[in-house]
């Protein structure tokens, strides 16, 4: 199986003429970071344009903490540049601080606030705090006002972190891994109330996860993060129409160095009779003895990470 | 009103599944003329999903002609697809149920039946597959 790193550049052109241009809530240029000697994330390029809800992929270690640290301003890159909403986070923090709400990864809260309290903070800490937007947001959910945080159970304690960051209304948000640690069902509820919140305030979302599920029908944006590289950038709809799994007998090195010329071979298996691709096609597929199938966000994600899909051993 | 659900085991993208069951509860019967689809906020709230997949979805059907929406009021059913179609489809299921029989008599199991009907599906394509009769 080989793998194949598909130049971002292109990709982002391609997505960046789709409808009218919206202007661009997060530009990253050859951005990197280092601890020591290891690049934690290098050579990082793409543009999201505002009013996406973007999806932030990769394996543990792959570097999407680093890249959303430096997108807040709590690490300065050590390589090429990240604009948020124009402004450079490292350098304009204040100003960046009162667009943008960042949840990090396990939603640190004060255990020992009662959610009242930690509302009171939020209030006194950011300037366009609105309080009827966490109120109302826990009155809905049930979550009662008095309770101490730290008795809350984890989904309730990621509403209530959530609640706090669009109180403090955000044109940008950001989320470290936000449903990593909770069930499905409050993975769910988590995301509705995002998504409601998206609905009624507008804004751009960057999250990160490494679990998949749900996030092809809450994201339209997606960046896959692995080896601190960007793998693959772009409108999650258009990524994954442009990725097939081609079926087809068995061909060597040779064979297939025709498909090669004009598509990008992500993932390939043989067996002696038969070859199976992922590819990325970037123009008509001429070759008719292939078997074309659709792929799925989860299938295209885990070829660019380099894993054969769980689901392919039932197959 | 209807609801919404979405696969997402299939690489049908969302809202490519949304349109399509808007359109599917036209040809039934279950949305007429007049009625109102599910506001973006409702579809969101029921199934956590992206506003903008719902929007796409309701701006191809507006394209189509199919719904119109009305700023501040909703999305709203313009024309119906009953009968669309319908007339033809028991003839239709006649020559398929006569397919699938000779289908078995060549030895074919359920799964090859599915197969070869998805692979010729795909293969062919759509201006192929309107247009010339196949009498096989």
């Amino acid at each position: 199986m080989s793998h194949t790193i598909t130049p971002i550049n292109a990709n982002i052109r391609s997505v960046a003429h789709g409808e009218s241009e919206p202007p661009n809530a997060i530009e990253a240029r050859g951005l990197g970071k280092r601890y020591g000697k290891r690049w934690a994330l290098s050579e990082c390029t793409f543009s999201m344009p505002a009013g996406k809800v973007a999806a932030l992929v990769g394996p543990n270690g792959a570097g999407k903490t680093t890249l959303l640290h430096l997108c807040v301003g709590l690490l300065r890159p050590d390589a090429g540049a990240v604009t948020v909403l124009g402004y450079a986070p490292a350098a304009q923090t204040k100003a960046l601080l009162a667009r943008v709400g960042f949840i990090a990864q396990d939603h640190p809260l004060y255990k020992d606030f009662t959610v009242a309290e930690t509302l009171t903070l939020g209030r006194k800490l950011n300037p366009h705090w609105e309080d009827t937007i966490a109120t109302e947001r826990l009155a809905r959910l049930h979550i009662p006002l008095d309770q101490r945080v730290g008795k809350l159970s984890g989904g309730q304690q990621a509403q209530v972190a959530l609640a706090l960051a669009l109180a403090k209304r955000p044109q940008v948000l950001l989320l470290d891994e936000p449903v990593a640690s909770l069930d499905p069902l409050a993975r769910r509820d988590f995301l509705r109330t995002l998504m409601e919140a998206v609905v009624e305030q507008g804004m751009t979302v960057l999250l990160s996860s490494h679990i998949v599920a749900d996030l092809e029908r809450v994201c339209d944006y997606l960046i896959i993060l692995a080896a601190s590289r960007v793998q693959l950038a772009g409108d999650m709809e258009m990524l994954i129409a442009s990725h097939k799994r081609l079926v087809g007998p068995r061909r060597d090195a040779s064979s297939l160095a025709p498909l090669r010329r004009t598509h990008t071979i992500i993932e390939e298996s043989h067996t002696p009779r038969q070859t199976s691709l992922l590819v990325r096609l970037n123009g008509p597929l001429l070759d008719p003895t292939w078997e074309v199938q659709d792929v799925t966000l989860e299938d295209m994600t885990l070829a660019y990470l380099g894993q054969p899909p769980e689901s392919e051993a039932g197959k | 009103m209807i609801d919404f659900h979405l696969d997402t085991h299939t690489g049908a993208p969302p809202y490519v599944q949304i349109a399509q069951q808007v359109r599917q509860a036209l040809r039934l019967g279950m949305l007429r003329v007049g009625d109102q689809l599910p506001t973006v906020r409702e579809v969101v709230e029921k199934l956590a999903i992206n506003p903008n997949t719902v929007l796409k979805a309701y701006r191809e059907l507006e394209h189509e002609g199919v719904v119109a929406s009305r700023p501040g009021q909703g999305t709203f059913v313009l024309r119906s697809l009953a009968g669309e179609g319908l007339a033809s489809h028991a003839m239709l299921r006649r020559s398929l149920t006569q397919w699938l029989r000779s289908a078995y008599d060549a030895g074919l199991d359920e799964e090859s039946v599915l197969a070869l009907f998805q692979t010729t599906f795909h293969q062919a394509p759509r201006e192929q597959r309107t247009g010339e009769e196949d009498t096989a």
